[in-house]
Formats: structure tokens, C-alpha cells, sequence
């Protein structure tokens, strides 16, 4: 994955609150074996009001997205992050995301930013007409017109972005660790690993 | 007993709630900013979010590391009409993208030596039904699934959650997943449900009260005289919406009635290995003097028949109720947002719900399609006929075994002879990814969890609804009380 340090430049003033993600991409879209064109289905719904602000051509392929409270809300479909990165996206700022749409996201590299509803609001306003500025070190967001917020990340999440690094290469450093819990498992609560009967 | 876990608390005897005992339970290791390594007892797996997992375990030349913690079965995409014809041959899959993904799925089970039920399989079904029903998803056990809804398998007992496909891959490869603990969120329901009220009236209700955003970095455990009576298919109702009210995962303690329901299955413990389990089954409980971050109490008293108006599982009301005017929410964007919601369902403010017509039924979904939900829907239906409203009415049993159960019972011909198609087993439309839709413009009276704009088909308006709610409302082409037609 690429190492992640600032995402930079124009903003979708998308603002709606409880976006879920059968609103960023369609279940029909979800037929695919690969993880790329995604972005083709995003926002389908929404797209075809003319007046959307993803085909606004103000806006069209700005990296980063201003949304109301709980993002990408609703199912587990990964489908969603891909969506949003195959149509450009870096970054979503709003003021709460769901669980595993931030888990998801961050897999992808993109970046979720949560800040209070007032700097949402702020943040709608410059991004009509200006760029917005994360700096993923330096935990801010900052527009030209010396708006400054700072905003809270996992450690963990920060190090893996600004590193790009792969957490399945990381998890099997402690493969020692695991091989140790599963003889102690196997011991203790034998009829955990049994599983499906296959190939124990 | 010793545990397998490692202690991530300085105070082991502090009282601890049943989340925190299953998690302590499987953490392999902890980092010092608070990252846990976690330990992945059981994985389910289908064809939509796996193809680019196995994929990705391809390029980088990985194995599956406990093939037999894995249990795969299609779903998702998965028609629901005859899955041989009169010769015994496979009926081809007409969508191409469909078929490709299935056959994905069946390509990557064998290769990686993973556990497959197949489309034809009698223990075929949706993931969160077939778990269960096999005895995989047990008490105490961590489940994921790339899945949303796998908060479901939380009815055992069981710390169950959705995951991505990256994380899909990651539990693939190592059987861990690297998390935060959660927050803990008590939903406490004092007193008894009423007549004819049932689990999914309750969760409805409890949605509408918490919001969908209200166990957001939580995990809920559901508390009460109301579970502790609940059946187990109620129990998998329950936490199944977990998610639909932010919470990753849902829980119930396992009791006798758990125990019960488990004992025999395929792929439960046998023997001594049973003994041995149902003994710690029975240490999983919240401590007395637990604290959870966050507590909710419900009157059952307060629980109506349920149904939704609006485009987000929160937008629930009473079945006597009217839909509610978008001025009366305090939040300016909540009135935003429920002003876009009846512009999309074609309602308007203050309409009585009972007076909605409705043209389409979908009874099924890991919210509602196993034995008990057939049973409730089918007592409705029995000797009626359908609406002449209802253009298209389907039942979509949760899995190959409950659609046997059901027939052998007769009730597929109660289904039929009302009026109603008797499907395959699949997920169907709840989300509208096989050929099961609603038409745009048209409403459905639906067992399903999500009534999320175009989640049944672009333009469909759902009404979420328990099965015996669905069924009075196929008979009377409305949405409707089902008790005017039960009590």
C-alpha cells in the first residue's frame, strides 16, 4: 500500500448525514471478482439528479468528501472504500463514521477524519470554492483561509498509513504468538478446534 | 479452567461483562497503545466479499491457516428459483458476473482446502442461518464474517462481528484480526412483550430508541427476562439488527435454552468435549457489579407490532401510529433527512401506517427465514388468501434444512396455497443482488433488516416487518395489525 502523509486539494460538500453504504455503491454493483472500476457505481442514486454535486464539474475528482454524522453506515461491503478510491477519493472529514466502514477505509489507505458538526459546517462552506488541506502527521485539517483543527487517529492506524504498510505481512511477525495461544487452545478448549471437521 | 487468552487486565477478579470475559478469552497479544492481537475461532465465508481475498492470498503465495475454522456456503447472489430441473442437473445461473462469483467460490473452497456446502447441498443457506443450525457458531466463540449482519451468531453467545474483505484475507491468513476493544453498552428490557409481539418488534423498537448510530464503538449485550425466555431463533432475530443500530455485535448470555438448542448438531461438541464446553458455556455471563459504558432501559410494555416509514432502520413506529411530520424532529438534518425519506416512499406526514398499501412481500433474510419465522408467518396465512394488491409475494427459507423442516410440516403449501412463492434459500430480497426485486415506485412489506433507499431494487420502498406482520399485511394488502387478524 502507498504511504499516506497529506491529502490535499478540492472537497465534495456532500454533507448528507447517515450516508449508508448501499448509498455508496448498489448491491447490483457487487458481482465483481476484482477490486478495481467500482467507481463507476458510486453514488448511483444520487447521480441521477443532475444537479449532484460528484458530477459537479466544480468538484468532480476532488480527493476528499464532507459528510454528515455516521458515514458509511450499514453493511460490511469493502465494495464501498474501493468505490470511493476508484473515483479518486482520499480522505472522507465528518463528524462520526461506522465501525467497519473506517476499518475498511483505512485498509485501502483512504483516511477518515472526525470532526465536530461545526467544523463540518465550516468545512461545507470552503469546499464550494477552496481546497482543504490533512496533514496526517501533523493530525490537522487546514483550509487557505486559516481555519486550523487537529483531529484524533489510532496510533496503530497512523503508523500503518504513513508507513503504507501491509498488516497481514505484520500479524505473521507474531506468528510464534499465535502458534503458542492455538496449543493452549487445543488443550483447554479442544472442541474449538474441530471447526468443520475438515482437515483439523 | 485455564484459559487460553492472555490477561489484558491488571485486576483479573474485577467484575467483568460478557463481552470483556470473551475477549479477554482471545487476546494473543496486546501493544502498548492499547492494540489487540485477536484470536478468530470461527470464520464464515461467501461468494461476494471473498473472491478478492482468496485472490490476494494467491499473489502473495499464503495458505489458509486453519482451513477448518473456515465453513464457506453461497448466498448473496445465489437465485432462488429450482436449482436442478426434473432431470437432476444444475440449472446454468443466467447473470454471468453471478455465476462468475459462485464459481469463484467454488474453485477457492477445494483449492484451500476450506469446508464448502454447495449450492445444492441441503445444508445449504445464508450464512448467519447455516451457522447456527450446524452447530459452528457456538457460546463464547469469536465468529466474523465478511458480512455485516454476523452480529447475528451473538444469539448463541457468541462475540460475532462483520469484517471487509481485507480483513476477510487477514483472517484467512494469520486466524487473527488486530483490534481496539469496544465499548460496552447494556440494552436492558424490563417487564414482558405482549400477545402477538414478537423479537423483531422489539428490535425494531429498540432502533427507533437508540438510533442507528447509538451503539456506534459499542458492543450490546441484551439483558432481561424478555431474552432469557426468547427462543433462540428470536435471540439471532435480535442481535442479527445489532449493526442496524451501530453496534458491531450483539449478545445474549447462553443459557439452558442455548444449550438445548445446540446439543446433537452436526458440528457441536460430542461427548466429553460437550461436558467440558456447556461447563464453561455456563461461566459466560456478565459478573455481578459489571459496569457497562453505556445503559438503555426498555419497557416491553412500551413494544407495539412495529414498522418502518422512512429510509433508515431508526424511522420506526407503532403499526397504530401515523407517519411522523419531518418538522417535529429536534435535528435539522434529521428533518432533512425524513423529509427526503417520505419524498421517496411517497408518504406524507401524519398518514395512518395501517392505511399504507403495499404490493410486494418478502418473507426471509438472517433476520427472519428459519423455522420459527415460517411457523409465525404461516399461522397468519393458513385457510386466507392473499390481497388482490399483492402483485408478487415470496418465502425464502434461511437455508436447505429449514425448507425441508417447513415442508415436512406442510407449510410451504399454507405459502402456496395463500398465494405466495416457495424459494430456494439465499439472501434474496433483502438486498436485491439475485434476481429477487421490488420495482421502483412500489412498496414491500419486508421480514429483511434494511430499508435503506434502493436496497430492494432501485426505487423500492421497504417496510421493515416481522413475518407474522408480513403475512397480515400480504392478506390484507396493507400494512396492517396482525393481531386484528390473530386475536
Amino acid at each position: 500500500m502507498e504511504p499516506v502523509t497529506t491529502v490535499e486539494g478540492r472537497a465534495y460538500p456532500f454533507g448528507m448525514k447517515n450516508v449508508d453504504t448501499d448509498i455508496i455503491i448498489p448491491a447490483h454493483y457487487l458481482k465483481t471478482v476484482t477490486r478495481n472500476g467500482l467507481g463507476r457505481g458510486a453514488f448511483e442514486a444520487l447521480r441521477k439528479d443532475p444537479a449532484n454535486v460528484f458530477d459537479d464539474p466544480a468538484h468532480k475528482g476532488a480527493p476528499i468528501i464532507i459528510a454528515g454524522d455516521n458515514f458509511g453506515c450499514g453493511s460490511s461491503r469493502e465494495h464501498a472504500a474501493w468505490a470511493l478510491l476508484d473515483m479518486g477519493v482520499k480522505a472522507v472529514i465528518a463528524p462520526s463514521f461506522s465501525d467497519i466502514f473506517a476499518g475498511n477505509a483505512f485498509k485501502n489507505g483512504i483516511v477518515t477524519v472526525a470532526l465536530p458538526q461545526e467544523a463540518i459546517d465550516r468545512l461545507m462552506e470552503v469546499a464550494e470554492t477552496d481546497p482543504i488541506t490533512i496533514d496526517l502527521e501533523a493530525q490537522t485539517v487546514t483550509t487557505p483561509f486559516q481555519d486550523r483543527w487537529t483531529f484524533a487517529i489510532d496510533p496503530f492506524r497512523k503508523h500503518c498509513l504513513t508507513e503504507g504498510l501491509d498488516e497481514v505481512g505484520l500479524t505473521l511477525k507474531s506468528d510464534a504468538a499465535i502458534s503458542a495461544y492455538e496449543a493452549r487452545q487445543r488443550e483447554s478448549q479442544p472442541w474449538i478446534a474441530k471447526g468443520t471437521g475438515l482437515a483439523a | 479452567m485455564r484459559r487460553p487468552g492472555r490477561k489484558c487486565r491488571i485486576m483479573a477478579s474485577k467484575p467483568r461483562t460478557l463481552y470483556e470475559k470473551i475477549w479477554d478469552t482471545h487476546v494473543i497479544e496486546q501493544r502498548p497503545d492499547g492494540t489487540c492481537l485477536l484470536f478468530i475461532d470461527r470464520h464464515l465465508v461467501h461468494e461476494v466479499t471473498s473472491p478478492q481475498a482468496f485472490e490476494a492470498l494467491r499473489l502473495n503465495g499464503r495458505k489458509v491457516r486453519r482451513p477448518e475454522l473456515t465453513l464457506a456456503v453461497p448466498d448473496h447472489n445465489l437465485p432462488t428459483t429450482a436449482r436442478v430441473d426434473a432431470s437432476g442437473a444444475r440449472v446454468p445461473i443466467a447473470d454471468v458476473e453471478s455465476r462468475q462469483q459462485l464459481e469463484a467460490l467454488e474453485r477457492n473452497a477445494p483449492e484451500f482446502g476450506v469446508r464448502y456446502f454447495g449450492a445444492t447441498a441441503a445444508q445449504q443457506g445464508i450464512v448467519h442461518v447455516v451457522g447456527p443450525e450446524q452447530g459452528f457458531s457456538l457460546p463464547g466463540t469469536t465468529i466474523v464474517c465478511g458480512d455485516s449482519h454476523t452480529a447475528c451468531h451473538g444469539g448463541v453467545g457468541a462475540l460475532a462481528f462483520g469484517i471487509g474483505t481485507s480483513e476477510v484475507e487477514h483472517v484467512l491468513a494469520t486466524q487473527t484480526l488486530q483490534l481496539r476493544q469496544s465499548k460496552t453498552m447494556e440494552i436492558r428490557v424490563e417487564g414482558e412483550l405482549g400477545p402477538g409481539i414478537s423479537s423483531k418488534d422489539l428490535i425494531l423498537h429498540i432502533i427507533g430508541v437508540i438510533g442507528t448510530a447509538g451503539g456506534t464503538g459499542h458492543v450490546i449485550e441484551y439483558r432481561g427476562p424478555v431474552f432469557e425466555k426468547m427462543s433462540i431463533e428470536g435471540r439471532l432475530t435480535v442481535c442479527n439488527m445489532s449493526i442496524e443500530g451501530g453496534a458491531r455485535a450483539g449478545l445474549i448470555a447462553p443459557d439452558e435454552t442455548t444449550f438445548a438448542y445446540l446439543k446433537g448438531r452436526p458440528l457441536a461438541p460430542q461427548g466429553a468435549d460437550w461436558d467440558a464446553a456447556v461447563a464453561y458455556w455456563k461461566t459466560l455471563h456478565t459478573d455481578e457489579g459489571a459496569v457497562f459504558d453505556k445503559s438503555v432501559v426498555i419497557q416491553a410494555s412500551d413494544v407495539q407490532p412495529t414498522v418502518t416509514w422512512g429510509t433508515s432502520p431508526e424511522d420506526t413506529v407503532a403499526i397504530g401510529g401515523v407517519v411522523p411530520d419531518p418538522a417535529s424532529f429536534a435535528d435539522p438534518s434529521k428533518q432533512r433527512a425524513a423529509r427526503a425519506s417520505l419524498d421517496y416512499m411517497g408518504l406524507e406526514p401524519g398518514q395512518p401506517m395501517a392505511e399504507v398499501e403495499v404490493q410486494n412481500i418478502f418473507i426471509g433474510s438472517c433476520t427472519n427465514s428459519r423455522i420459527e419465522d415460517l411457523r409465525a408467518a404461516a399461522e397468519v396465512l393458513k385457510g386466507r388468501h392473499v390481497h388482490p394488491n399483492i402483485k408478487w409475494g415470496i418465502v425464502v427459507p434461511g437455508s436447505g434444512l429449514v425448507k425441508l423442516q417447513a415442508e415436512a410440516e406442510g407449510l410451504d403449501k399454507v405459502f402456496t396455497e395463500a398465494g405466495l412463492e416457495w424459494r430456494e434459500p439465499g439472501c434474496s430480497a433483502c438486498l436485491g443482488m439475485n434476481p429477487d426485486k421490488v420495482p421502483p415506485g412500489e412498496r414491500s412489506a419486508s421480514t429483511s433488516n434494511r430499508n435503506f433507499v434502493g436496497r430492494q431494487g432501485p426505487g423500492a420502498r421497504t417496510h421493515l416487518v416481522s413475518p407474522a406482520m408480513a403475512a397480515a399485511a400480504a392478506v390484507t394488502g396493507r400494512l396492517t395489525d396482525v393481531r386484528e387478524l390473530t386475536g
